[in-house]
């Protein structure tokens, strides 16, 4: 039963995606074409809201339903990953649309062909954990 | 019940999306789709590949529930909370995406011409859509997180890593839609 509250989450992360129209393909386009304030906005916005909770989590001392801190882990501080995995990430983002939550969304609004990107997707991960040593982070 | 139906705007949504952050660090975990790539890689047994993949992916079984829900949450929005209003495209991206050859831009949510069953049956296509799936796996991995994880998550923390990261995906992002699609298609 621990497991609902991750399932209602998700449900309505899924149903927030698609009428939000973040989901589309063509918002993605538009988005990177300049051509639309309206990812931009959202994108925004979730950051506006996310940074005032994060601020006042701080201050009135929200604890997680285990009692905890709220608890957010720190990214490395390097440079290479972040711009190099980046702009990997972005070529892919902006050709096929989705990026690792809208994929399984739109799966879930009936696009049986995010299969064949959910599984190469699963490759390219399994590819960076094989050449990880490998590459300058 | 119109409000519901009609698309979203950008000042509900963003908010919305933020409140999805808040209630998963409440619940004491963290908002980063892309992990449950690897940990799908860790249950089908990549450990034996590479160490990167020997993690107890039980810990993360929360997580893979999110995405049950994301899928379960994708088919209820569409089937019974949307009209058939389609997306409301800048004119000039219409008029754009048609020139490339996309016949009903904004009609669905992705365009025919890549995802509906002729397109995949073409190689170009496929691979299209191959590339474009190892493109995402292979770079959110290495850089660590995607849009929930850096842009989202990242940036409300105020960690400069993740505003490298994501001007990381901008610079991608503008590469293939203004100069790599447009001879693809």
């Amino acid at each position: 039963m621990k497991f609902i509250k991750f399932l209602l989450v998700g449900i309505f992360f899924g149903i927030v995606l698609v009428k939000s129209e973040a989901v589309s393909w063509f918002r993605i386009y538009e988005m990177f074409r300049f051509q639309s304030f309206h990812m931009y906005g959202i994108i925004g916005s979730a950051i506006a809201v996310g940074v005032a909770f994060l601020q006042l989590s701080k201050r009135s001392h929200i604890k997680t339903i285990q009692g905890a801190d709220l608890f957010v882990p720190k990214k490395d501080k390097v440079i290479t990953r972040y711009i190099v995995g980046g702009i990997i990430f972005g070529l892919g983002w902006a050709l096929i649309g989705a990026c690792p939550g809208p994929m399984y969304i739109l799966l879930g609004t009936g696009v049986w062909s995010m299969l064949i990107v959910i599984a190469a997707a699963i490759v390219g991960t399994f590819i960076y954990g094989l050449l990880k040593n490998k590459l300058p982070h | 019940m119109e409000h519901i139906l009609n698309p979203w705007p950008w000042y509900i949504s963003g908010p919305l999306i933020a409140i999805v952050m808040a209630l998963l660090l409440y619940f004491g975990k963290t908002f980063g789709m892309s992990s449950n790539l690897r940990t799908l890689c860790a249950i089908g047994g990549a450990g034996k590949f590479a160490d990167f993949f020997k993690f107890n992916w039980k810990d993360q079984l929360w997580n893979l529930t999110v995405v049950l829900g994301t899928i379960i949450g994708g088919f209820i929005a569409v089937h019974y909370l949307s009209n058939d209003s389609g997306t409301t495209l800048n004119p000039t991206t219409i008029t754009e995406l048609q020139s490339m050859g996309f016949e009903t831009p904004g009609k669905a949510l992705v365009p025919a011409e890549m995802y509906g069953l002729e397109a995949i049956a073409t190689p170009k296509g496929l691979i299209l859509l191959i590339v474009g799936g190892l493109l995402v796996g292979f770079g959110t991995r290495y850089a660590g997180g995607c849009t929930s994880g850096h842009a989202i998550t990242g940036l409300s923390s105020l960690q400069v890593p993740s505003l490298i990261a994501v001007i990381g995906f901008f610079i991608g992002g503008l590469i293939m839609a203004n100069f790599i699609l447009p001879l693809i298609f």
